[in-house]
């Protein structure tokens, strides 16, 4: 029996990428500058993160656990992605045996659809929603408008955004880039019957949601929610939310339909003990949230009779092929991300151009949706939305190393766009860097930028790509001399020479008395042959004179680019 | 102790004085202070820009010009050069190395250290025998604190100083909008968190504002430098180098140290 032989498995093929609310119209750079001018935003905006920052703070650093909640959490995660498949397949088991229907959605359009078809069986027009990130990402609610079937958000900032027609800005706080006054002018302009004379007091405006609300708690027949939590190990699934208009839409309708990603799946039961500690810290800055709603399929006579849970995956299974890049479906939605994020602060949501913003979006959304879909994809853009401070990472409750995977995605951003006028300039750089004779010269050049700099040493305008730069601030002439150039003077050495001597003087901090001449080598260079050279083992101890040393190292040659 | 000295390549080529002053602190402390010459730069723009292929011989120079066993610690004044080297090289050796490179990169990355660490951690000390009679403010940078995790250790150098007012900046472990390429790819975003920063800044009253990267430096200053603000920027090793023998002269323009 002779076999025939295939040849090493090509990688497989990726999984498809996502649709819906996952791709703005414009790169972040351009969105965020017209975002920026919005004052009332940024005012909003900063006093609200800076306010919930420090709840943050506070109820984090109570526990003394916090960071082995942390652990903890991480640890959930990354084992349920690295067994993903069969959770899943255990989900849906017990769901099924306690009564409720699985519904698989490859993307987007397969969950409104299978959506949309299980509210028309109903016979129903109108459904409520309890607020989710999975229907907001797969646009569920434009989705039923054209099939003749009216959403309505049922949490107050969600509602306030429908009302508004306007978009979320955020994952936990969707209104945040509006404010009183403005949010009782969309309540006079949108709520049928409302008051005419409704003030901007808080209590007022909620008085007013909640009337127009408890109308729809009442009367209609279907729910829509998300999840937070699916517990492969009971079929249980679960919502946490702070109004109690979750609770009202989980247990009155006639039927429930669940929209959840399939990264929202946990092993165990007790991993809620984990998550229910981790998610309303960090996410409100409370010690618990005020509702947690936990359902098993149906029960006789209690809550909706009939339940569908929607599995989505939409993009969730290409993420998940990302060795580095998958991390970022371990995120279980809180929002402690973007309260940090210094860019979020400033930009806005608004800006990302998905239904996922702020540190968080700019890793989730390129894996969901892709960010090669066309040339100059704005998806593109989000991986450099970022300073990479690290701030995000530090706030993370499951310790998503977001910075890292930033630089990842950056990384195949590169890979995947040729050969770029960016790309030839690095190589450029890389090229002169390596070579100390090329950079040597390269640092002469640079000392040249003092001729376009004025007599102040400062310099005011560069011309693009780097006017963005000169735009609010000034850069520095290079100085005379370099580093390099001052330790081969005679003042270099003089310099270094005396303090050395003032450190032989003294004895070493560390115990030991250290000087010059241990080893055989010296302190500090100097224009003496007999103390300059190459140390042991070909390294060299110091520069020569005027910056050439002689070097049994490296020769110019290439070095390997891979 | 025998250490290898990173100049950095934003260190060597535009702020030549922060180098200096690391060198002869370090000299002045009693140590052996190297320089191989065949350092250039540590790749960190690249990585962060998304190239990992290119800076691979960057990588592997750094490992080769630090790697011999007489040099025992690698340092440099800057927290995000440091992080680099720490985090970064071994991300690229990983992915276009070799065994040898990877080895080589584990050997130097151990004992990388930035200035602030290596004083407090390393040498243990805190008094440095610095004076600097000044109001000084200290801004923490953002890879020194989170990738470094430097935490306190510059300020409690900065604590030692003899005759500094220092005083506390409010809203400091905020980024300065900096992030290399960020300012100039998102440069409205970048400018917005610059003018928080700077306004944080011109609260203190402080002549100076101090940090351990030049970088960051580069980018406050260059802000107070258009606003034609009295404060300037100064690196953290420039302050710890100044002595009552050889104090710091101070400039009142921000730039004219580079200017020189
Ligand atoms: S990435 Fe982490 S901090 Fe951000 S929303 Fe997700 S879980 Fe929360």
């Amino acid at each position: 029996m002779s076999s025939t032989f295939l040849g090493m498995p090509a990688a497989p093929p990726r999984s498809p990428y996502g649709t819906g609310n996952l791709r703005g119209e414009r790169k972040f750079p351009a969105a965020a500058h017209d975002e920026l001018r919005d004052e009332q935003l940024r005012r909003n905006l900063g006093k609200a993160t800076r306010t919930i920052r420090g709840k943050r703070l506070d109820v984090t650093a109570e526990l003394p656990d916090w960071e082995r909640l942390r652990d903890a959490g991480s640890a959930i995660k990354t084992d349920t992605m690295n067994r993903l498949p069969e959770l899943l397949q255990e989900l849906e088991r017990k769901v099924t045996e306690h009564g409720g229907t699985v519904h698989w959605a490859r993307d987007g359009v397969e969950a409104n659809e299978i959506v949309t078809r299980l509210v028309q069986e109903t016979g129903s027009d109108e459904v409520i929603k309890v607020k989710s990130m999975a229907t907001q990402e797969i646009g569920l609610n434009e989705h039923l408008t054209s099939r003749g079937i009216t959403a309505y958000e049922t949490d107050l900032a969600e509602l306030i955004v429908q009302l508004a027609d306007d978009k979320p800005s955020h994952i936990l706080v969707p209104a945040i880039h509006r404010n009183r006054e403005e949010i009782r002018e969309i309540f006079r302009a949108a709520i049928p019957g409302v008051d005419p004379e409704l003030d901007s007091v808080p209590a007022h405006l909620a008085a007013a949601a909640r009337a127009y609300l408890r109308e729809k708690f009442m009367t209609t027949q279907v729910a829509v929610s998300g999840a937070n939590f699916g517990i492969a190990e009971t079929g249980t699934l679960s919502v946490v939310e702070s109004e109690g208009n979750g609770r009202m839409c989980l247990t009155l309708p006639r039927t429930l339909i669940t929209v959840m990603g399939i990264e929202k799946v946990l092993p165990r039961y007790q991993d809620l003990e984990v998550f229910l500690q981790l998610l309303p810290r960090s996410s409100t800055g409370e010690r618990m949230n005020p509702y947690t709603s936990m359902w098993t399929g149906v029960t006789p006579g209690d809550g909706p009779q009939e339940f569908h849970l929607v599995l989505l995956d939409n993009g969730r299974t290409a993420a998940l092929a990302d060795e580095v890049g998958r991390d970022a479906l371990n995120c279980i939605r809180c929002s402690a991300c973007l309260n940090v994020c210094p860019v979020y602060e400033r930009a806005g949501g608004h800006a990302y151009g998905s239904t996922y913003p702020g540190p968080i979006g700019a890793v989730l959304t390129p894996q969901l949706a892709g960010m090669h879909a066309a040339k100059d994809d704005p998806n593109s853009s989000l991986p450099y939305a970022s300073t990479l401070c690290g701030a995000c990472f530090d706030a993370c409750p499951v310790k998503i190393d977001i910075p890292s995977l930033l630089v990842e995605l950056r990384h195949q951003h590169t890979e995947q766009s040729g050969t770029t006028a960016e790309k030839l300039a690095m190589k450029a750089a890389a090229q002169v860097m390596k070579r100390p004779r090329l950079y040597t010269a390269a640092q002469k050049a640079a000392g040249a930028g003092r001729v376009v700099a004025g007599r102040d040493g400062r310099i005011s305008h560069l011309p693009p790509p780097f006017a963005g730069w000169t735009d609010s601030r000034d850069i520095p002439a290079p100085p005379k001399q370099t580093f390099r150039a001052w330790l081969a003077s005679a003042e270099g050495a003089a310099e270094l020479r005396a303090a050395a001597e003032e450190g032989a003087r003294k004895p070493g901090h560390d115990g030991e008395q250290v000087g010059p001449g241990r080893n055989g080598t010296h302190v500090s260079p100097g224009r003496d042959a007999e103390q300059v050279g190459p140390g042991r083992d070909g390294t060299h101890v110091s520069p020569g004179h005027d910056g050439e040393h002689v070097s049994p190292g490296r020769d110019d040659e290439d070095g390997d680019q891979g | 102790m025998r250490i290898g000295l990173f100049a950095t390549c934003l260190g060597d080529t535009l702020f030549p004085e922060a180098v200096r002053s690391t060198a002869v602190l370090l000299a002045r402390l009693g140590h052996d202070v190297v320089f191989p010459p065949e350092q250039t730069c540590c790749g960190q723009m690249h990585v962060n820009t998304g190239y990992q292929r290119e800076p691979l011989p960057l990588v592997r120079g750094f490992a080769e010009q630090f790697g011999d066993a007489s040099i025992e610690a690698v340092v440099m004044p800057s927290g995000s050069c440091a992080g680099s080297v720490r985090h970064q090289h071994g991300i690229v050796a990983e992915r276009y190395g070799d065994a040898a490179l990877r080895a080589g990169v584990a050997g130097v990355q151990a004992k990388t250290y930035e200035l602030s660490e290596f004083l407090v951690d390393v040498l243990g000390v805190t008094e440095v025998g610095a004076y600097f009679p000044h109001r000084v403010t200290y801004h923490p940078t953002c890879h020194s604190l989170r990738m470094l995790r430097v935490g306190e250790k510059p300020l409690r150098l900065l604590r030692a100083v003899d005759g500094i007012d220092l005083v506390e900046l409010p809203e400091a472990d905020a980024c300065c909008g900096f992030g290399g390429t960020f300012a100039v790819k998102n440069a409205d975003t970048s400018t917005a968190m610059l003018q928080d920063k700077l306004g944080n800044v011109a609260a203190t009253g402080a002549e100076v504002c101090t940090a351990g990267d030049s970088s960051c430096l580069m980018h406050i200053g260059g802000g107070l430098s258009r606003l034609r603000s009295g404060t300037r920027t100064l690196h953290l090793a420039q302050i710890l180098a100044s002595t009552r023998s050889t104090p710091y002269v101070m400039q009142t323009d921000q730039l004219s140290e580079a200017a020189r």
